[in-house]
């Protein structure tokens, strides 16, 4: 290699260096903006602003679904297993809605209640046959996303552990 | 390597080895498609809409492996001026960009009946959407100047500094908290998709490099094509040129 050769190689190398660094930074100073939404356990240590619009993530918990008493909206919890936030949505429900399913609710809170404008599902990265996700429930291998054998919730996501 | 730098090789090589991706490449889709579309089975909780996993995923990984090609021929032309190195960056960008365009379509055909949205900001989503504008940046920037060899440097620099964007896009949900589900295959540990849907998925993703071969073995070859025939005008214009 001639010597311009490796001074162009050098400066190449440096400046990657430089960039990297910069950009780790960058990304760990903005966290709190990077993510899409906060765990229940996230937000037990922050302080909210009454009037700010945030996002909650986690399970639906099971046995938690039910009508409000003026059968106008949908009230449930969700989980990250260590704690829960109540949620209330007035309207439509995406397919993939059911009690352990992950899900993204964005919304505000009003006395300690979520009101949520908008309800997303968030599905796990498991992709299984019908046959297979059944027998794997009747040998109680079953770990996935609504299992009661579940240890953390929809990969690992609202799970505090998961949190760099 | 240096000898494959020689464009007189490189297109004699390039002539014998197009046919052979060519036809890789449709068999490899024909079949990835049919077991993909037709003979693999429904996914338990996304039933038929799992299929669009096998158009999704290869698009979304070849959008990547083609952006970190086109940063190391950058690299390499930079480095080492290689005139074919800029030619092959040059040529990536478009497919690169196709890839990145077909994932992010076809993401937001599946987000919708899945996830209940077409769209959402959140780091998986917004960083492969900033890949595609890094493909088109590097587009524009390269035909920008009079001078070709100064829009090649130019758009290396470009090409080389936006790759920072590609492990930004790959670990992002594991960074952070995001709507998209984390890694099902190129993951510590077994994949987690199941053997009747990876069979499939692997064969479509190998189908979209051979065609990606091929496609870019296509468009180096008509570009030195392209500049003999610059060439030969060049010399036409200022009489013999010898």
């Amino acid at each position: 290699m001639t010597p311009r050769k490796k001074r162009r190689l050098m400066i190449l190398a440096v400046a990657a260096l430089a960039l990297f660094s910069a950009t780790a930074l960058v990304l760990t100073a903005f966290e709190d903006n990077i993510v899409f939404f906060y765990s229940p356990t996230d937000l037990t240590k922050k302080t909210i602003a009454p009037d700010r619009r945030l996002r909650v993530g986690g399970l639906v918990e099971e046995g938690s679904v039910k009508r409000t008493p003026d059968n106008k909206a949908v009230q449930f919890r969700v989980t990250d297993l260590d704690h829960t936030v109540p949620v209330v949505y007035g309207g439509l429900l995406p397919d993939l809605f059911r009690e352990g399913q992950g899900v993204v609710a964005e919304g505000k809170f009003i006395n300690g209640v979520f009101q949520a404008s908008e309800v997303l599902a968030k599905h796990d990265e498991k992709y299984m046959p019908r046959e297979v996700a059944d027998a794997l429930k009747k040998s109680g291998q079953w770990a996935g996303e609504g299992g009661k054998t579940s240890a953390k919730p929809a990969g690992g996501q609202a799970a505090p552990e998961a949190k760099k | 390597m240096q000898n494959f730098a020689n464009p007189g090789r490189f297109l004699r090589l390039a002539e014998a080895l197009i046919p052979w991706f060519a036809w890789a490449t449709a068999i490899l889709i024909a079949v990835g498609l049919y077991l993909g579309l037709v003979a693999s089975p429904a996914d338990y909780q996304q039933g038929e809409s799992v299929r669009i996993m096998y158009v999704h995923v290869p698009s979304a990984w070849m959008g990547l492996f083609a952006y970190t090609s086109m940063a190391v021929a950058s690299g390499v032309a930079l480095v080492w001026k290689h005139p074919l190195a800029d030619l092959a960056a040059k040529a990536t960008a478009p497919v690169g960009a196709a890839f990145t365009f077909l994932c992010l379509f076809s993401g937001s055909l599946w987000g919708k009946p899945m996830w209940g949205t077409w769209w959402v900001w959140d780091a998986r989503l917004t960083s492969m959407l900033i890949l595609l504008f890094l493909y088109l940046g590097y587009m524009a920037l390269v035909d920008a100047f009079d001078d070709p060899t100064r829009g090649a440097k130019a758009a290396a620099i470009l090409a080389l500094v936006g790759w920072v964007n590609v492990p930004i896009i790959k670990f992002s949900v594991d960074w952070w908290n995001t709507l998209h589900q984390p890694a099902s295959v190129s993951r510590a540990g077994m994949p987690t998709v199941d053997k009747a849907m990876l069979i499939p998925l692997l064969l479509m993703v190998v189908g979209f490099t051979t065609y990606y071969v091929t496609v870019l073995l296509l468009r180096i070859k008509s570009e030195i094509l392209a500049s003999r025939i610059r060439n030969l005008r060049l010399m036409q214009v200022h009489g013999s040129g010898e």
